[in-house]
């Protein structure tokens, strides 16, 4: 008995299918979600978002928000949510690094700071996700 | 009767208008493309936390948040009022001015949270209580340009200025129709309240209530001004188009029109001369 997956931004809907699985970044670490899970709403942190389907897993990036889980369906309202084919690996190592000279750069007001802490970290998801797709092909 | 030449210059200033309305006719057509696909395209996730929230209010605790607390007798109540800032868009404006004072009557006490210059303009004129104004929102507003407003309006609730808040904006419907919709965004109870009929489901919550809460509830907020905003800006440049090409389509008109009326008195000009070279030429014969 497959899971009714939709996620969805603002911007658009992202994902909507029937799946065999889900792994979602919660914020206190990662939760698989099969079906006939218990109702669940959690807060989702940044980080890879996975889901299986007939043995294929495909993984995306998503960016906050969080994951409603009732009955057979599930859905992840997000700020953002990239499928791994549409990342641009240089660009997120680039940013990676712009993030991280400016962490070394010295002092900073807490604002910028945090500002480059979270970019930082939204690289790091983005170049995960996309070595991860990398590594399957 | 106008003469010949007061005519073809009142076709020339007509035809002048027109250029004008055809050009605003074309820049509020693109202009509604592309804030029809933005409202169309956000459309799912507010629905989305709209459902989520539906179906999770009857089991959440009411004491986790201040926004889930219903407040009887309502004394006060705010209006977030969304109107253009720009006019030209046909009635719009006024047709959802009418249907929040309309609904303002049946209140105790009504202050209003102007969003546009339209807005802002009519309820200073008519002396109305108004907590905050926001003029000049972006042709393509992001969430940072309207969670100011969203905060205005739980700020006001929260610290028991007004016990609810509703929200008036003009709703896409399609290029021809927009309807003036207004609707309580707070306090933040389950559309029906018939919490016995539900089935008793044990909600688990990650990290903890208390932290979903927090973070859901004010975005849903947020997310209702968000979508609000967009749904007036597509309304917006679709009234402003169909206003512009009616224009546009009645200059047409008015242009034949007075190309045949200045015709017709340059014919009658032309045969009084006629008749009266003619008549001279008989008096000369005679």
């Amino acid at each position: 008995m497959p899971i009714r997956l939709e996620i969805v931004t603002p911007e658009k809907a992202v994902y909507a299918d029937d799946v065999d699985m889900v792994i979602a970044p919660a914020t206190d670490g990662y939760v698989g979600i099969l079906p006939h899970h218990a109702p669940l709403l959690t807060t989702l942190g940044p980080g890879e978002f996975r889901v299986k389907k007939g043995g294929v897993e495909e993984v995306l990036a998503v960016f906050g928000g969080f994951m409603d889980v009732r009955g057979d369906r599930v859905i992840v309202l997000t700020e953002a949510a990239e499928p791994a084919e549409e990342i641009d690996a240089q660009r997120a190592q680039e940013a990676r690094d712009r993030a991280q000279q400016a962490l070394q750069a010295g002092p900073m007001s807490a604002a910028e700071e945090a500002h480059a802490r979270a970019s930082l970290q939204r690289a790091l998801v983005r170049i995960r996700v996309s070595e991860r797709r990398r590594r399957r092909l | 009767m106008p003469s010949e030449r007061d005519l073809r210059r009142r076709v020339r200033s007509v035809k002048n208008i027109q250029q004008l309305t055809r050009a605003m006719q074309l820049v509020a057509a693109s202009k509604m493309r592309r804030a029809q696909e933005a409202v169309l395209a956000s459309r799912p996730f507010e629905q989305k936390l709209r459902s989520v929230l539906n179906e999770l209010a009857p089991y959440a605790d009411r004491e986790l948040s201040p926004l889930l607390h219903r407040r009887t007798p309502v004394r006060r109540v705010a209006i977030v009022l969304i109107t253009t800032d720009r006019g030209l868009v046909g009635p719009m404006n006024v047709n959802l001015l009418r249907t929040a004072l309309r609904f303002a009557e049946t209140q105790p006490d009504a202050a209003y949270v102007a969003v546009g210059r339209k807005g802002i303009g009519s309820l200073r004129r008519m002396r109305a209580t108004v907590i905050a104004e926001f003029p000049n929102i972006p042709d393509r507003p992001t969430t940072n340009d309207t969670n100011v407003i969203a905060r205005v309006a739980v700020d006001e609730f929260t610290n028991g200025n007004v016990d609810e808040v509703h929200l008036g904006f003009t709703r896409f419907i399609n290029t021809l129709r927009q309807e003036p919709t207004l609707r309580r965004i707070l306090p933040l109870v389950p559309e029906e309240e018939d919490l016995d009929q539900l089935p008793p489901i044990q909600y688990l919550f990650e990290p903890d209530p208390q932290t979903v809460m927090d973070l859901i509830l004010p975005r849903f907020i947020e997310m209702t001004v968000y979508q609000a905003i967009l749904e007036s800006k597509a309304s917006q440049w679709s009234a402003q188009m169909v206003a512009m090409r009616n224009a546009t389509d009645a200059a047409d008109d008015l242009i034949s029109d007075l190309i045949l009326a200045a015709n017709k008195a340059r014919q009658t000009r032309i045969t009084k001369e006629m008749l009266e070279i003619a008549s001279g030429a008989e008096a000369l014969k005679g």
